[in-house]
């Protein structure tokens, strides 16, 4: 049982708790003042707090703080200096000619730099951390364009409206199915995927030999040519690609080109434009252009 | 002392002492959450929020079944870099009709609170099957199985009666389509397509979102559900200092 007259400890002779747990006394040691002091120092910190910042709530409202001040407020300032900050560079990507900018190159490592951030955040998911896609997404270093000249005007219309997105200006493609909707027969399949393989020189598959071949020629001319043109090499205007270069968007093996043919394909790229600012779309569309094949 | 002879007898008291512990414990929700349901200007007006259609609440529960919340947050917060990366913060009536909501707290893969229309039905299909074939440096899981899974459908008009009892405002009409609605718009060229726009708008997006149009499947609801993420409403596209208003 405890008391509260603590005894003097009779070694150290100061005071004890009075609290004694079998034979053993506890010293009444106090709590350090520094201990206090911080805790003052926090009171009265949160205190200027109360006073500067919108802090307490009232029923219908809350107090507003001298300051006037709050985090959304805080971070449209941060955005808007920070965009005034790059003014110097930014506004003559915005002024000048996408060329005479691509011409500069101190200008264009301030492009790349940003340029590289904002690919990353928004492209790299489909066309890859290095540009160079992957099946169903373009390669952007191969300069295989499906729209337009690959010009940073093209690129940057690209980047804003889309293609097949769900923007009303979208560029619109189609390679239409077929097989599946019944234009063509397995057999004129077999010989048109021949004929186009035949073209860029790929390695025949089983059973591709001249006639089939040529067959598919035939094949291509009725069915191909008005989208991709007579000599196969693709519609810019149309988003139809050039089959006759090494860059095949799915797959080059005749399976891969059987599947498009039969089934068709229409590809998707977002439209940027509500997300991207102008200027941004240009930057990415200067920082595209400027891609060049990395090192195999 | 007075306060010590107080101590000891509440101390002493075990109801007493747990009342006292609970009284002190809600100071903070008192403070911090109480006022919200008083003090109405820290919730934004939307007038023109759209509901989650019952593929798109589908594609939700599968995202909650599946964890989703654990490693992707759906929270932009009022932070320079955040803003810059994914778009304006969001606004508290960006969750009007989250039950439960779904903000997160952790980001071991980036924030989806404006992943919607980001990027392709295509892309989002090969990333949910295998991560890696995409993105090379993903360390996210394998959901594959999602694109064999028939979607359970049959029950999503007892889903829609759940959320309007928590005060999401679905029609007893909607909770009666609820199963045909879900098809419908995973099937676009179906006969009940006109019937998901006319209770859920123009706007909805009505394609099949998994590239397999016989049938719906988990991967459907998933899908239009990341595809909807952001875009229920135009509100936070207003003053806010996004990328877009510089």
């Amino acid at each position: 049982m405890s008391s509260y007259t603590g005894k003097p400890d009779p070694v150290t002779g100061r005071a004890t708790t009075g609290h004694e747990w079998n034979g053993i006394e506890e010293l009444e040691t106090p709590i350090p003042r520094l201990v206090f002091f911080f805790l003052g120092a926090a009171f009265l910190f949160a205190v200027i707090c109360w006073i500067l910042y919108p802090t307490w709530p009232l029923v219908w409202s809350y107090t507003r703080g001298v300051l006037g001040t709050d985090q959304r407020s805080v971070v449209t300032r941060q955005v808007e200096e920070a965009a005034a900050e790059r003014s110097a560079w930014t506004a003559r990507v915005m002024d000048e000619s996408p060329a005479d900018v691509a011409a500069d190159p101190a200008l264009m490592r301030l492009v790349n730099e940003a340029g590289h951030t904002l690919f990353v955040d928004n492209c790299a998911a489909c066309h890859g951390t290095r540009a160079t896609g992957g099946l169903g997404f373009p390669n952007l270093t191969a300069k295989a364009w499906l729209w337009g000249d690959g010009s940073p005007e093209a690129i940057e219309e690209t980047i804003r409206i889309g293609i097949n997105s769900t923007n009303d200006d979208t560029r619109a493609s189609q390679m239409l199915a077929f097989g599946r909707d019944g234009v063509l027969d397995t057999q004129k399949i077999d010989a048109v995927v021949a004929y186009v393989r035949s073209l860029s020189g790929l390695k025949p598959a089983a059973g591709d030999d001249a006639a089939r071949i040529e067959a598919g020629r035939q094949v291509f001319a009725d069915n191909c040519a008005s989208c991709h043109g007579e000599e196969a090499k693709g519609n810019r205007d149309l988003g139809a690609p050039d089959l006759t270069d090494a860059n095949w968007l799915y797959g080059s093996d005749a399976y891969s080109v059987f599947t498009t043919v039969y089934g068709g394909r229409q590809g998707h790229m977002p439209h940027w434009g509500a997300r991207l600012s102008p200027l941004d779309t240009r930057i990415l569309a200067l920082y595209v252009h400027g891609l060049t094949r990395p090192a195999q | 002392m007075a306060s010590e002879f107080f101590h000891r007898k509440v101390e002493r008291n075990t109801i007493g002492f747990v009342l006292a512990i609970i009284g002190v414990a809600s100071i903070g929700g008192i403070v911090e959450i109480a006022p919200l349901f008083t003090i109405h200007e820290t919730v934004e007006e939307a007038p023109d929020m759209r509901l989650y259609t019952p593929l798109e609440l589908a594609g939700r529960n599968i995202y909650i079944r599946e964890g989703c919340y654990a490693c992707h947050s759906q929270m932009i917060r009022t932070l320079r870099d955040e803003v810059e990366r994914y778009g304006p913060y969001s606004l508290a009536v960006e969750s009007k009709y989250d039950h439960p909501m779904l903000w997160g707290s952790k980001r071991t893969g980036p924030d989806l609170a404006r992943i919607g229309d980001k990027y392709s039905d295509a892309w989002h299909v090969r990333h949910l099957i295998d991560p890696r074939e995409v993105v090379p440096e993903s360390i996210m899981p394998k959901y594959g199985w999602l694109a064999r899974t028939e979607l359970r459908t049959a029950d999503l008009g007892e889903h829609l009666a759940a959320q309007r009892a928590v005060g999401v405002p679905y029609t007893p009409e909607m909770i009666e389509n609820a199963t045909a609605d879900a098809y419908a718009q995973a099937t676009p060229d179906s006969a009940g397509a006109g019937g998901v726009t006319e209770r859920y708008g123009d706007a909805t997006q009505m394609r099949v979102f998994d590239g397999d149009a016989a049938r719906v499947t988990e991967m459907d609801a998933l899908v239009a559900y990341l595809q909807i993420l952001g875009r229920l409403t135009e509100a936070a596209y207003g003053e806010q200092p996004t990328a877009a208003t510089e």
